[in-house]
């Protein structure tokens, strides 16, 4: 089945593990993604906070080209849920609101492009696994069971609110993910923040605002003894995995939560190498947690890469009346 | 803090911007689709879902009321909107279906409008990154992050280094921009979307 696929930025940058998983399990599931030519970026949570009009004439750029593109196929898949949300939130508004479309259209029409709402349907790619490639698809490519892998779902935010175009059973409190990774024969856990913020960008703005989000996560993770965190957002495997040690450091905490793409774990189950699934780039070492079903990853994360240092390096101070420095 | 609306005259600044509409108005017509937002019932839904409500000036349910007590320039300098995460909690849970978090981003456009706002990290970071937008049509993480960092984190900026060399080493990210190909047509569709905002 051929799908029109919308990267977006962090996918060739920051959530690199993230394409590289979709594509190594894209042939097995019967998927031909096929790229926007010439895409932009979407403009994340930011270009709408400064230009109302341009952020979603911004958006109604990719909308055109995917137009343009439709004889390939309507449905426009995005992996990244700011991206996924940004794309169906600009065709919604665009079918309800006359004169913001005339606007936008005046916009589009400035670059010679035009776009008809509601001609392309934009759709996650969790809901597109789930629901267009379903479950049985699924479990008849699983070769290598994740069984004994204790998983905790983590949707985020924006791919379950606000569904503007109602895919989704609850806002709050989904289950298709659970379903999914149930499939691949993982053991999943209760997790009563699943629908929780990451923070998105407020690790950029105010860290304290941003740890406590990030610590309540990973508290959650761990109080229910998952072995990681499965995500479907760039930006919230950003914010677990790179900000942890942050978290961390700001609540003299040490958990140790990895957190994966649920891409990632497809290919898992469907017996593909960790390497081919971008599995070694995290700074949250997942190989004690995947070691559970016997995979093995040869690259160590650069961040948790022990320095080496002489044990004799450098006469530190004692203590007298400790380590036998005194009497 | 002084109002700068004359509310039995409507003389100020924003006279002309308001064209005879009062506050709530003006900023239900800039927000895309039905905001809703003189629905509002004050329950406090809002503020009681919202996950960095603690830190906020205001709870979004005292926001809507300073914007229907026309107190613009508290409402535009309060931190509430660029506090807002975008989980859009607040807009499922609204009794009232009021577009919460669309009025949060109404609200900060308003804000980095207006010559009397104070600057803030948020703004200034939103900026940076639609400045990379519009000069290669994709956003630039190694360009946003480090030169925000040194601008406003200048005392985590080591924390910051150690973050983006671990990106480095683990190729998740470059040190270059992608450009698109058609960014003259990107620029001349987001020159006359600008140009229509002006005119809201």
């Amino acid at each position: 089945m051929k799908y029109l696929f919308y990267p977006g930025c962090s996918m060739e940058k920051s959530a690199i593990p993230y394409l590289m998983s979709l594509k190594a399990i894209e042939d097995k599931l019967s998927m031909e993604l096929v790229e926007l030519e010439d895409w932009n970026c979407c403009g994340a949570t930011e270009y709408s906070a400064v230009n109302r009009i341009a952020s979603h004439a911004l958006v109604g750029r990719n909308l055109a080209i995917a137009e343009s593109m439709s004889a390939e196929s309507h449905t426009l898949v995005a992996p990244c849920s700011a991206c996924y949300l940004n794309l169906s939130k600009t065709d919604h508004y665009l079918q309800e609101d006359r004169i913001f479309k005339a606007r936008i259209d005046d916009a589009l029409a400035a670059g010679d492009m035009s776009y008809t709402p509601g001609s392309i349907e934009v759709r996650h790619a969790l809901d597109v696994i789930y629901n267009e490639i379903g479950l049985e698809k699924i479990k008849a490519n699983v070769v290598k069971p994740l069984k004994g892998l204790r998983v905790a779902a983590y949707y985020g935010c924006m791919i379950v609110r606000p569904d503007l175009h109602g895919y989704y059973d609850s806002h709050e409190y989904p289950m298709i993910l659970e379903e999914l990774l149930e499939a691949l024969g993982a053991e999943v856990i209760d997790f009563p923040m699943k629908t929780h913020c990451c923070s998105g960008h407020m690790t950029q703005i105010s860290g304290e605002t941003a740890y406590e989000l990030i610590r309540r996560l990973i508290y959650g993770a761990t109080r229910y003894e998952a072995d990681l965190m499965v995500t479907l957002c760039p930006m919230c495997q950003l914010n677990i995995d790179a900000y942890q040690s942050e978290a961390n450091r700001y609540f003299k905490t040490d958990y140790v939560m990895p957190i994966l793409y649920f891409t990632q774990l497809i290919g898992l189950a469907f017996g593909i190498d960790a390497k081919d699934l971008g599995i070694g780039q995290e700074f949250v070492d997942p190989r004690p947690a995947l070691a559970k079903i016997d995979v093995e990853v040869d690259e160590a994360p650069a961040a948790t890469k022990k320095r080496r240092v002489k044990e004799e390096g450098l006469p530190m101070p004692q203590m007298p009346g400790k380590n036998g420095g005194g009497d | 803090m002084t109002v700068l609306v004359d509310r039995q005259t409507k003389k100020g600044p924003w006279v002309d911007q308001l064209k005879g509409r009062t506050l709530i108005e003006w900023v239900e017509d800039r927000t895309p689709g039905d905001s809703r937002l003189e629905m509002c019932i004050q329950c406090g839904t809002c503020g009681g879902s919202c996950p960095s409500g603690q830190d906020m000036d205001h709870t979004p349910r005292q926001l809507f009321a300073m914007l229907r007590a026309e107190l613009e320039e508290e409402v535009l300098n309060s931190n509430t909107p660029w506090f807002c995460v975008s989980c859009y909690l607040c807009t499922v849970r609204c009794p009232q279906e009021v577009k919460i978090t669309d009025i949060m981003y109404t609200i900060k456009t308003l804000a980095v409008a207006d010559p009397r706002t104070h600057a803030n990290t948020a703004r200034d970071f939103s900026e940076t990154f639609i400045g990379y937008v519009d000069r290669f049509g994709r956003s630039f993480e190694f360009g946003l992050a480090s030169r925000h960092a040194l601008s406003h984190m200048p005392n985590s900026v080591q924390g910051v280094m150690e973050l983006g060399l671990g990106l480095l080493t683990q190729r998740r990210m470059d040190l270059t921009p992608t450009k698109i190909k058609n960014l003259p047509q990107l620029s001349k569709i987001l020159h006359r979307a600008k140009e229509l905002e002006a005119e809201l």
